[in-house]
């Protein structure tokens, strides 16, 4: 094993450079620290481009609204297990962020007076649950894309260097363990790369492919949590991983909820319309939660449909095919390009499709990562964005809360660099024990020669998953998964073979990589799931159907060991909104929204 | 003499013939195949690869039919992908001889054996993977962000809706260069000429009431080259896998031009 490795030393390492790695960059960059954003794709690349529907934030543009209202949709959408403090902040801080989004130049839509064009979304509310706000700032139907390509050109704007096509594998630690550095490998020539730092922020997004149908990206594979998992930080509430109902069988493209809004409707393989079984007043259009379990229960019986009898159907050919072309154009296209599918003749095979994952790397509201259940903080290390878990969206996620959530604490954990780092100075060095353990990785993957490929270990990971941990779930079912996954990442990944031994853009190690971060992640969301005996938000256990707040008000944290054993400890939620992490922070106090039960 | 042919060693050649998938329903796609030597080795010239793949076992896409084929023939076939769904602009490709993406390129709608090569007079890094640097650059070099004196405030800038219509067809556009590797313009003068892609982004900020910085973003298109190698070829607005227009945004930057210089 000889490679030569090429150094560079910055003040701030950061990976990722989505929404929230940009979004940091940018803060860092302004402040006058020396930062290498290391990026797997090309900026405007990063699945931030792919969030369509806005940013909310309580400017008022089309209507009376207030951040506390916000605050408030926000903590019940969670479920109560938000912690209070995060998000009076990031709720506060939403109109700024958003203005100062518009200032970098993002193409919102407008309003006759010229002002933010903002829409309604499922669950933003006035007056603390009475009337509907429109909060969700817009750029038509593609908001994550006007704001990404804004983030990388306020960043070029300011000479940021960029290491593009740049594949992280491993954090780098000095003698106390603190975080100096990452390990990376350069696709386009194959070298090896060591980036020193005195702070590295991981902004790696999420990871939605642990399961077989999700709506992210390829590239979604949790590539910062799984470098913080081998250095044994622990994750939080991985067990909430958002499903969305309507996802396109197979390739999982998302079909909006408009079109049950407009009259369409599911059935299984009898032709039967099952939602108003499940859900006799609401019917189809009952809460996201509500339609995925049903779906998953009419697969379980045997009722799927298509091939494999797995999925449901979508149906809108009944509908006035006026109706679609002025409504639903968006989906007709979609389900033309993606499903083959003409809507106006014939149903959308759907699934529930795992579409966001609110668990991550616990951090402070500065992006500071928590390494135990005192809140210890692991030196050296952030993390942002959706790899991170701050926690804004505790147990579900309200839409349009993601693209705030990115440049709010982006910005927040930039400030933080600022403030504690100063000047530029010199960054430690790594110990020997840390590169060496990063660089026999590298190796031993890269010449990994077992029975089993990396797609086929991956597809029998992701299938495990969707069968075990989806929408609903039970001990029982939880329990075979959770042997399933362990025996996968134990003997599984021990027996991959990587075909590919060359350096430059060798896609096959790449995806070795980013498949033995996604196993830690599989594994993490999957134990948790079966440890959680509660249902709480988009974590439903058919055994124990009920939130149980006095034993599990509190986040899971979950560590990995080296033989992929699971150990878990409870981290207290923090209900207390005008705590000392954001004193100085709010204009004015936030109250406390008390915990009661969750309906719509 | 201009040289018509590429240079022998750039010349693909027939390569490996993939054990066929067997089924009803099938189809040959010839995948464009390059690995720059390692390790001291030389150079091989390019090679085209025949796939033969079952179309019961795929999605519809081309995208699904190479990863198909990199699951389960070859796992060092190489190409970009991310969000599948046309959005991220990563998988840009010549498909058939036209510059698609590959994830919303169906292939019920290609005749015969499918062609599939990197985007074209691109240097190859492995496959189908084109080195994208100078068109990143050439994007960067047209300074593609709002600029304005004026101090925002606290609010956001005020904006109508019919001046901010004119940035639609715009904004949108994914950065996949499909368009400016479609142009034989930008073909033989990649150097100097910008290009569509790097154009349509010039004339978004052009034509941003927020922006104020027209006249100067104008002026440093005034050469032989940069603006002006356009030949209004049309090969960029017919490719565009978004639907857009380069094209005429070219031809606007051009009228905006002669009519700046024409004031002066």
């Amino acid at each position: 094993m000889s490679y030569e490795i090429i150094d560079h030393e910055s003040d701030v390492v950061i990976v990722g450079a989505g929404g929230a790695g940009l979004r940091a960059t940018l803060e860092l960059s302004v402040a006058g620290l020396r930062v290498a954003c290391v990026s797997k794709l090309f900026p405007t690349r990063s699945h931030t481009v792919a969030a369509q529907g806005g940013i909310s934030a309580a400017l008022a543009n089309m209507g009376a609204d207030d951040w506390r209202w916000h605050m408030y949709d926000t903590v019940k959408g969670s479920d109560w297990l938000g912690d209070q403090d995060a998000i009076a902040y990031m709720t506060h801080e939403a109109p700024r962020a958003v203005i100062e989004l518009e200032h970098y130049g993002v193409p919102f839509s407008r309003t006759e007076e010229g002002k933010i064009y903002q829409r309604p979304f499922g669950g933003m509310t006035t007056e603390f649950g009475k009337g509907t706000a429109q909060r969700t700032c817009a750029a038509a139907d593609r908001t994550g894309h006007a704001i990404l390509h804004a983030l990388y050109q306020q960043c070029l704007a300011h000479g940021t260097e960029f290491f593009v096509e740049y594949f992280a594998t491993d954090l780098l630690c000095d003698e106390s363990g603190a975080v100096v550095g990452v390990l990376a490998w350069n696709l386009d020539d194959g070298t090896l790369h060591r980036f020193r730092g005195r702070r590295v922020i991981l902004a790696t997004g999420g990871y939605g492919r642990i399961y077989f149908s999700c709506t992210s990206a390829h590239s979604c594979t949790g590539d910062g949590a799984g470098m913080a998992q081998r250095l044994g930080v622990p994750l939080q509430d991985m067990e909430f991983v958002q499903f969305h109902p309507t996802g396109i069988y197979g390739v999982g493209c998302l079909i909006t909820e408009g079109a049950r809004g407009e009259g369409g409707y599911l059935t299984n393989s009898e032709g039967k319309r099952f939602m108003p079984d499940y859900a006799p007043n609401a019917k189809d259009l009952a809460s996201r939660d509500v339609v995925s379990r049903s779906i998953t229960l009419e697969v379980r019986a045997g009722r799927g449909t298509g091939k494999n009898k797995d999925c449901a159907d979508l149906h809108m050919e009944h509908l006035d095919a006026s109706v679609i072309h002025e409504r639903l154009p968006g989906i007709e296209e979609t389900a033309r390009i993606f499903a083959g599918v003409d809507i106006t003749k014939e149903p959308i095979p759907i699934i529930p499709t795992c579409h966001y994952n609110m668990g991550g790397i616990p951090t402070n509201i500065h992006g500071e990562v928590l390494d135990d259940e005192q809140g210890a903080l692991r030196e050296g290390l952030m993390s942002v964005g959706e790899a991170a878990c701050v926690s804004v969206h505790g147990a579900n996620r309200l839409g349009s809360n993601s693209l705030l959530d990115l440049v709010v604490f982006g910005r927040a954990a930039g400030k933080r660099c600022a403030a504690v780092l100063g000047k530029p100075a010199s960054a430690p060095n790594p110990s020997k024990a840390s590169e060496e353990f990063a660089l026999s990785r590298f190796d031993e993957t890269r010449h990994a020669s077992g029975g089993v490929s990396t797609s086929e270990l991956r597809l029998q990971m992701q299938k495990s998953m969707q069968d075990h941990a989806a929408v609903f779930r039970t001990g029982e079912v939880l329990e075979e998964g959770v042997k399933q996954v362990t025996q996968l990442a134990q003997d599984g990944l021990k027996d991959v073979s990587v075909a590919d031994k060359s350096l430059i853009w060798n896609s096959d190690l790449m995806e070795t990589f980013e498949l033995q971060n996604l196993m830690g992640q599989a594994l993490a969301t999957i134990t948790s799931a079966h440890w959680r005996t509660e249902s709480r938000g988009a974590h439903s256990r058919e055994d124990y159907p009920d939130r149980d707040d006095e034993n599990w008000l509190a986040h899971t944290l979950v560590w990995l060991d080296g033989k992929w054993e699971s150990r878990f400890a409870k981290r207290p939620v923090a209900l207390e909104p005008n705590s000392s992490a954001v004193e100085g922070l709010l204009s004015e106090p936030a109250e406390q929204i008390p915990l009661k039960a969750r309906t719509y | 003499m201009a040289e018509f042919r590429l240079p022998p060693m750039s010349r693909p050649e027939k390569g490996k013939e993939w054990a066929a998938e067997s089924g009803s329903n099938t189809r040959t796609l010839t995948v464009y195949r390059w690995s720059p030597p390692e390790d001291g080795a030389t150079a091989a010239r390019p090679r085209l690869d025949k796939f033969t793949v079952d179309l019961s076992k795929i999605g519809t896409m081309v995208l699904d039919a190479l990863i198909h084929i990199k699951n389960t023939m070859d796992p060092s076939l190489t190409f970009r992908r991310s969000c599948r769904e046309g959005v991220c602009g990563s998988c840009a490709m010549n498909i058939n001889g036209t510059n698609k993406l590959a994830c919303t390129q169906a292939l019920s709608e290609l005749k015969g054996e499918i062609r599939v090569l990197p985007l074209p007079h691109m240097r190859v890094v492995k496959d189908l993977v084109p080195d994208l640097q100078n068109a990143y650059k050439q994007y960067n070099e047209v300074r593609p962000w709002l600029r304005s004196e004026k101090p925002a405030g606290e609010r956001e800038r005020l904006q109508s809706p019919e001046e901010r219509e004119k940035l639609d067809g715009l904004w949108e556009c994914i950065l996949c260069f499909s368009c400016s590797t479609s142009c034989p313009s930008y073909w033989w003068n990649d150097d100097k000429y910008l290009g569509p892609a790097t154009l349509l982004q010039t004339a978004r900020w052009v034509e941003d009431s927020r922006d104020d910085d027209t006249e100067a973003r104008l002026a440093a298109l005034d050469d032989d080259f940069k603006l002006y190698r356009c030949h209004t070829i049309m090969n960029c607005t017919r490719t565009c896998p978004k639907g857009l227009n380069p094209a005429k945004a070219i031809a606007g930057l051009k009228s905006r031009l002669a009519e700046q210089n024409r004031r002066s």
